[in-house]
């Protein structure tokens, strides 16, 4: 028997919990001396402070961007919109921005779907290195991978239309035009839609399939009445999530289409920026956000619907692989010419640029030439160096807060009894549909007027607050099912067992939620180390991170130091993604 | 020892579907405000293990998780031996936090926490003792050493909870409940989770230990041959309220109402009428004929009641019947169905059709004409 049996009449001295309130020691008096005293533990005053924190990050750049657009001089105002749409260009502007966002939907879903099926229902060779390609866009940010593609087919001197020049005599591809926006985002965002649809097809059970051949049904029939009828709402959500991060999508409109001024909302919002015009800007963001709140909204109601869907059922199933007979070798070399394509052709033109004294065209001369100069200059480059370490700060700080704060909003959510929890999961969702440019624009709002009491504005502070708003849904993706697979009676028993709900929290909590985390917080580093987007409408000179560094050398037309920049970013990429899959992280996987 | 007063818990509507098992059927999610455990009390004596019986939804495991303090009843008292554990609406308000109550409580999923080494499971609740009256790490090695050994997991100590098989989650489970030496130790259907065989044998192996541990212990099942085999006192349940209690052999032999008699095996149930006493019989007019019955208790004349009779309480056998023996039908076998160690036959009798447990030697044709015969202690009365 234990020592210390309790008083019986007594009130029981404890921590108050979330499993049972404190002991009343009187009904009557001290109600509000008890309400107090509640709130003040160290338990209620985290829980509080998240949610005090997560709903000014979520609440304050959307408020603050309605009112700055809407509120001129102290008076309501359409002024903005006027000022925003009253250009000759408006309808192409609206044009091009849905050519762009379908246009690239539709090349991604083609290309993603088709090689889906491949790498998962056929015996196809070089499997994997369709999973490596998959893993492109984590490795290759768009920025880069823009420069690079316009390093590749530049009507003069890129390299594909040298080729082309050596066996038409003409030019076969102009990346400055709409196709080549199309082209480029399209390829980009291609492993997405593959890693979506590739999980749709493992997920379905083969059974149906078989169940359709045994009675009597062709391949095809089967493929057309059976297969595709079945993953239909993995296509539309495929479809909805690339064109979702089309129109939101600033890095290849803006290197792409702003020299041959063909607008888009991101590239005209950047556009109205630089005129010093946040008004317009204002009003250009609350028009592009309405349309992925749209898109955003369907994705998510589309997945809501696509759980009632048997296919997936999440049990993994190994299903039997089609011979693909004769086309075995075409198919192998499509898949080959794909990786060399969209994953070693772009790389290898940083890599070959890096190395030159002058950007030029591609000749086996230039080879002479290489050197090490422009790795050489960076390091000694204090700018580099100042960027580096912003970059670092940023990334692993961010990813560090947000993981901590939705830790603790995904428990608030998943287990706590209080009123209101919808609402935090909502507010931790709700930077979702902000775009990073207009998310740029919304926080100049904020932190020009700065409600804070110290100035972030013109520190790299700002930047820290736009990662870690931007990228707190992602956390949360990781985090809420890390705390809903960990079974209630674990912290039940711990509770019985004796422990109090910090002990609780230490030993049981935290150490079952951190593979969870830290998958999460690997993604978060990732995704935020080339950040630009919001970045650039933040940043101040001398708090340039290494996207910025690079945008702003691109600029100057310093192709070669840009190459050298981006090779290191990809490498250092490589080895984070690496390591990752090596600690057993679910990183490819998020599809978003 | 355990003593549950009046003891009430409420679901509003909403809460009542989020409530892991109890009052999560299709009946009770329609009405707003479910009593989930309505005006239960009971007492378990010292190395007692009491069982709450009844179907899902029937306030059991809220009962048990309002004892462990995991839900907040909403009246009632729970006190345990000297200590109150809970109280309301009795002149006092306690709610004991659940990290005070000092008990042990084996989950249904085992709640075996995965992260930790066996050792670090079964140290884990003397180790979250707050620090004045914590016993020291050779004090706690030491003991959990001990109850590993109880338990025949020694060899396990250093490995991987996970790692080991369903009937030593369980053995672990129990270690980690009894290794506070608590005065009270919580069963939540800690034997639903294995499959058929191995149930049967750590249900032996779960006697023993109380049996030679002496332990005190609450157990919540569904499974009635479970609470047979295992309890020293059965409290059935229904819509949280207690239908029955009483020792495994008088809930069987004498259900107290017709819930019971159904929940608890198979019974047929015949409805008559009582009639003049003979003897030490009470003669009961049926539409199956009048039937002698053994009861105590005397019945006015004409009361309504109800006699229950258990499938082997029913002789069979294929001989026409004498017409003289009292308690005798002739009926017609309609059916039977091969049980392994029985046959269960459907037998009709005038309106009713009776099932009937022979032993597996007797097997009889559908469509032959049988006698049956019921020993007037086999037929227990339940007021109408």
């Amino acid at each position: 028997m234990r020592e210390g049996t309790l008083d019986s009449d007594g009130p029981v001295e404890a921590l108050p919990d979330e499993f049972s309130q404190r002991a009343d020691p009187d009904p009557e008096g001290g109600r509000i001396w008890r309400w107090f005293n509640r709130l003040l533990d160290a338990k209620s005053l985290t829980l509080i402070l998240i949610v005090v924190v997560v709903g000014y990050l979520a609440i304050t750049p959307l408020a603050y961007l309605i009112h700055g657009t809407f509120v001129d001089d102290g008076a309501l105002s359409m002024d903005s919109f006027r000022r925003a749409y009253e250009f000759s260009g408006i309808w192409e502007m609206v044009y091009n921005s849905l050519a762009y966002a379908i246009g690239s939907a539709l090349l991604a879903f083609v290309i993603g779907t088709s090689l889906a099926y491949v790498a998962i229902r056929t015996n196809v060779r070089f499997k994997s290195l369709l999973v490596a390609t998959a893993l492109v866009p984590l490795i290759i940010p768009g920025l880069l991978y823009a420069i690079a593609w316009i390093m590749l087919s530049s009507e003069r001197i890129g390299f594909i239309n040298q080729v082309s020049n050596f066996f038409i005599d003409r030019p076969i591809v102009n990346i400055y035009s709409l196709w080549g926006m199309i082209w480029v985002e399209g390829t980009h965002v291609a492993p997405l839609v593959f890693l979506f649809m590739a999980a749709a097809f493992r997920s379905m059970d083969p059974s149906l399939e078989e169940s359709a051949l045994v009675c009597g049904a062709s391949r095809w029939t089967m493929l057309r009445k059976v297969t595709i009828p079945l993953v239909r709402p993995a296509f539309t959500g495929a479809i909805l999530l690339v064109a979702v991060k089309a129109i939101e999508g600033f890095e290849i409109p803006a290197l792409i289409g702003l020299p041959t001024r063909i607008y888009v909302f991101t590239s005209r919002i950047y556009f109205e920026v630089q005129n010093f015009d946040l008004g317009a800007a204002g009003a250009l963001s609350i028009n592009l956000m309405l349309i992925s709140v749209i898109g955003v909204f369907a994705l998510a109601k589309l997945r809501g619907n696509a759980r009632d869907y048997a296919t997936v059922t999440g049990k993994g199933f190994r299903p039997q692989t089609i011979d693909l007979g004769r086309a075995k070798g075409p198919i192998a070399a499509v898949v080959l010419f794909w990786f060399i394509l969209t994953a070693v052709l772009p790389f290898l033109v940083l890599l070959y640029t890096s190395f030159l004294p002058y950007y030029q065209k591609f000749t086996f001369e230039a080879f002479g030439k290489f050197s090490w100069d422009n790795y050489a200059n960076l390091f000694d480059n204090r700018i580099f160096w100042a960027s580096v370490r912003n970059s670092l700060v940023l990334s692993f700080g961010s990813a560090t807060i947000i993981m901590v704060m939705v830790g603790i909003a995904a428990w608030l959510v998943v287990r706590g009894r209080m009123r209101g929890r919808n609402m935090v999961d909502q507010l931790t969702f709700l930077p979702m549909v902000v775009p990073g440019l207009v998310m740029g624009v919304a926080l100049s709002f904020v932190y020009l007027r700065n409600p804070l009491p110290i100035q972030v504005y013109g520190t790299i502070w700002i930047l820290m607050i736009a990662y870690t708003t931007r990228f707190m849904p992602y956390g949360m993706r990781y985090a809420v099912p890390s705390l809903t697979q960990i079974s209630p009676e674990l912290e039940e028993s711990a509770h019985v067992s004796g422990a109090t709900w910090w002990q609780i929290n230490r030993r049981i909590l935290i150490p079952l939620m951190i593979p969870g985390l830290m998958a999460g917080w690997i993604y978060i580093v990732i995704t935020s180390i080339r950040e630009l987007s919001s970045s650039l409408l933040l940043y101040s000179p001398g708090n340039e991170v290494l996207a910025i560094l690079i945008w702003i050398y691109n600029d100057k037309g310093e192709l070669t130091t840009v190459s050298a920049i981006g090779v290191l970013l990809v490498l250092t990429l490589i080895l984070i993604v690496t390591v990752a899959y090596k600690l057993g992280g679910r990183i490819g996987l998020q599809t978003d | 020892m355990l003593v549950i007063e009046n003891l009430v818990k409420i679901f509003e509507g909403e809460k009542a579907r989020r409530s892991r098992q109890d009052g999560g059927d299709g009946e009770s999610r329609k009405t707003k405000e479910i009593r989930a455990v309505d005006d239960v009390s009971f007492e378990v004596k010292e190395r007692e293990m009491f069982t709450l019986l009844g179907p899902s939804g029937c306030g059991k495991t809220t009962t048990l998780r309002s004892i462990a303090g995991l839900e907040r009843p909403d009246s009632g008292e729970i006190r345990v031996s000297d200590r109150v554990l809970f109280s309301m609406g009795k002149g006092r308000k306690v709610h004991m936090p659940t990290n005070q109550r000092q008990l042990g409580m084996v989950f249904q999923s085992y709640a075996i926490w995965p992260h930790m080494k066996v050792f670090d499971n079964v140290a884990f609740p003397l180790q979250v003792v707050p620090r004045k009256s914590r016993a020291s790490k050779e004090v706690i090695r030491e003991r959990v050493m001990a109850i590993l050994e109880t338990m025949e997991l020694t060899e396990m100590a250093t490995r991987q909870a996970t790692k080991l098989s369903g009937g030593q989650q369980q053995r672990l489970a129990l270690a980690r409940a009894m290794v506070t030496e608590p005065e009270l130790i919580l069963l939540d259907e800690p034997l639903s989770n294995l499959d058929a065989k191995l149930r049967e044998s750590l249900r032996f192996e779960l006697k023993r230990f109380q049996r030679e541990l002496g332990i005190t212990s609450v157990y919540v099942t569904h499974d009635q041959v479970e609470a047979l085999a295992l309890s020293s006192r059965i409290a059935v349940m229904k819509d949280g309220k207690i239908m029955q209690v009483g020792r495994p052999r008088d809930i069987y032999e004498k259900p107290a109402n017709q819930f019971v008699a159904e929940f608890i095996g198979t019974s047929n149930f015949i409805s008559g009428t009582a009639s003049n006493r003979e003897g030490e019989f009470l003669l009961v007019d049926t539409d199956a004929g009048q039937l002698r019955v053994t009861v105590e208790t005397s019945l006015p004349v004409g009361a309504p009641i109800i006699l229950a009779v258990r499938p082997e309480g029913i002789s069979m056998s294929a001989e026409a019947p004498t017409g003289t023996e009292p308690n005798e039908w002739s009926g017609e076998v309609i059916t039977r169905s091969f049980l392994g160690d029985s046959v269960d036959h459907i037998v009709r009798v005038g309106e009713h059709e009776l099932r009937v447990r022979a032993p597996s030697a007797v097997s009889i044709a559908p469509g032959t004409a049988v006698a049956l015969r019921v020993d007037p202690a086999n037929l227990s009365v339940i007021p109408g």
